[in-house]
């Protein structure tokens, strides 16, 4: 039984955040610097370069690439080797955040009541998600999501009737619908099976997967290559106005459902795609 | 205004930053035909809301917010003299008609390239309803503030005419 106090888990959120709020990874740099080779729009191309910019740009300077700098959504994933001491844990990632959208002069985009809609002022809460994994290790993602891109997410529990062709129109009308709004160039995150709160977790989780890599499931990989040919043929591109470059990516995660049901959800992710981890 | 869609704009001027609380603020102080904090005659207004400064720096990262959220709002303003909006994404199809009728531009940021903007912000003044956080009324001073035209006064669509063109 290894035991971690806490505690420990302040500095390390602290650093994520800022690291995911200012730093673009390689992985999406790449991918961006990729997508102006497809683009055929030169206004598109134009835009892309500016994104490019832009991220190198924050770096230099240490600060947000984007103004939307999110909500806070934090990942443990916990070793079951793994005992806890000390404060409560849900305060201590809290703190976390709190110290660093502070420290990081990142923007406080969370209002405490979803009707009365007052601003927390400090970024909190986050919204955390658990899973209890193998080994005596936690590793911690922490993945600021802005809501312009949030706001654009479907989820529905579809009929088995629906099938493949169900699904894929369930995704490109979900991007079509999202158009510039979402600030493609988007990754494009699907959650299959499960059950209706199963999917949208998994539509997440998809998100953190890199760009490029495709689901081990061979068939799935395949809806994955379709999709993306689909959603970059309607030509909505980059920031909406015409182009090539709708999706960088798309990711599907799966899992066993229910013999009734085929839920599905879709979360989409606009090109300032913030995530970062650590392992304690 | 001779510009048409596509057309790329470096803004020099001051522009007004409001967003969902504060265009909710104004219409309430119309409806209740009390005096605006700003005036709208001529004015653009910046759909954003900004990072905080770091220490020396004039303001945070900004950039556009999802415009559609506001339309609902864009009637009473242009009645109040309002002739340009920045913002990202589609709007709905009365947007464009409020354009044309009242030779008004709907003008795109590039959503998410907010470093680059705040350094063509060259000041900032608060204007209104600093309770609403990120979310008050700030005049800000910007030079070479890039642009797109997204709906030109004679209420064509960017949005729709590109994807037209690019879809396969
Ligand atoms: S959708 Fe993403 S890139 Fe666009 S403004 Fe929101 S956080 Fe920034």
């Amino acid at each position: 039984m290894r035991v971690i106090n806490t505690k420990e888990l302040i500095p390390v959120v602290n650093d994520l955040v800022k690291k995911a709020c200012i730093d673009l990874d390689d992985n999406l740099m790449n991918a961006l610097k990729q997508s102006i080779l497809l683009e055929e729009s030169e206004l598109g191309k134009e835009v892309l370069e500016t994104l490019i910019e832009n991220a190198n740009s924050a770096r230099e300077k240490q600060v947000a690439c984007c103004q939307d700098t999110g909500i806070a959504v934090v990942y443990l994933e916990i070793g079951q080797e793994v005992s806890w001491e000390g404060a409560n844990l849900t305060d201590m990632i809290n703190e976390g955040v709190r110290q660093g959208y502070g420290e990081g002069y990142l923007r406080n985009s969370v209002v405490g009541d979803p009707i009365l809609r007052e601003n927390t002022k400090d970024n909190t809460p986050a919204v955390i998600h658990t899973n209890i994994v193998e080994g005596s290790e936690v590793k911690i993602t922490v993945m600021p999501k802005g809501a312009g891109s949030e706001n654009m997410g479907r989820a529905s529990v579809l009929k088995p009737a629906d099938g493949v062709e169900g699904v894929l129109n369930y995704v490109i009308e979900t991007v079509e619908n999202a158009g510039g709004k979402a600030c493609p160039p988007l990754i494009v995150g699907v959650g299959l099976g499960g059950t209706m709160e199963k999917s949208t977790l998994l539509a997440k989780e998809a998100l953190k997967r890199p760009i490029g890599d495709r689901n081990p499931i061979s068939h799935i990989a395949a809806l994955e290559e379709e999709l993306l040919q689909r959603i970059n043929d309607l030509g909505i591109g980059p920031i909406g106005i015409g182009g090539r470059v709708t999706a960088l990516d798309v990711h599907i995660e799966t899992f066993p459902c229910h013999i009734a049901s085929l839920p599905i959800a879709v979360n989409l992710q606009c090109h300032a795609n913030r995530h970062a981890s650590k392992v304690i | 205004m001779k510009f048409k869609i596509g057309d790329v704009l470096e803004l020099f001027g001051d522009v007004y930053t409001a967003r969902d609380a504060a265009h909710k603020r104004f219409v309430e102080t119309i409806a209740k035909g009390e005096a605006l904090p700003i005036d709208l005659k001529d004015a653009t207004i910046f759909y954003a809301g900004p990072c905080p400064p770091k220490p020396g720096e004039v303001i945070g990262p900004i950039g556009p917010t999802t415009s559609t959220r506001m339309d609902p709002y864009v009637e009473p303003l242009i009645q109040q003299g309002m002739t340009a909006m920045i913002g990202k994404g589609e709007r709905q199809d009365y947007v464009a008609e409020l354009c044309k009728k009242h030779n008004v531009v709907y003008l795109l940021g590039i959503g998410g390239a907010a470093a680059l903007y705040a350094e063509n912000i060259k000041s900032v003044e608060n204007i209104a309803y600093d309770d609403l956080g990120t979310e008050s009324v700030k005049k800000l001073r910007v030079e070479g503030l890039k642009v797109i035209v997204g709906i030109d006064t004679k209420g064509n669509v960017l949005h729709k005419e590109g994807k037209e063109k690019f879809k396969r």
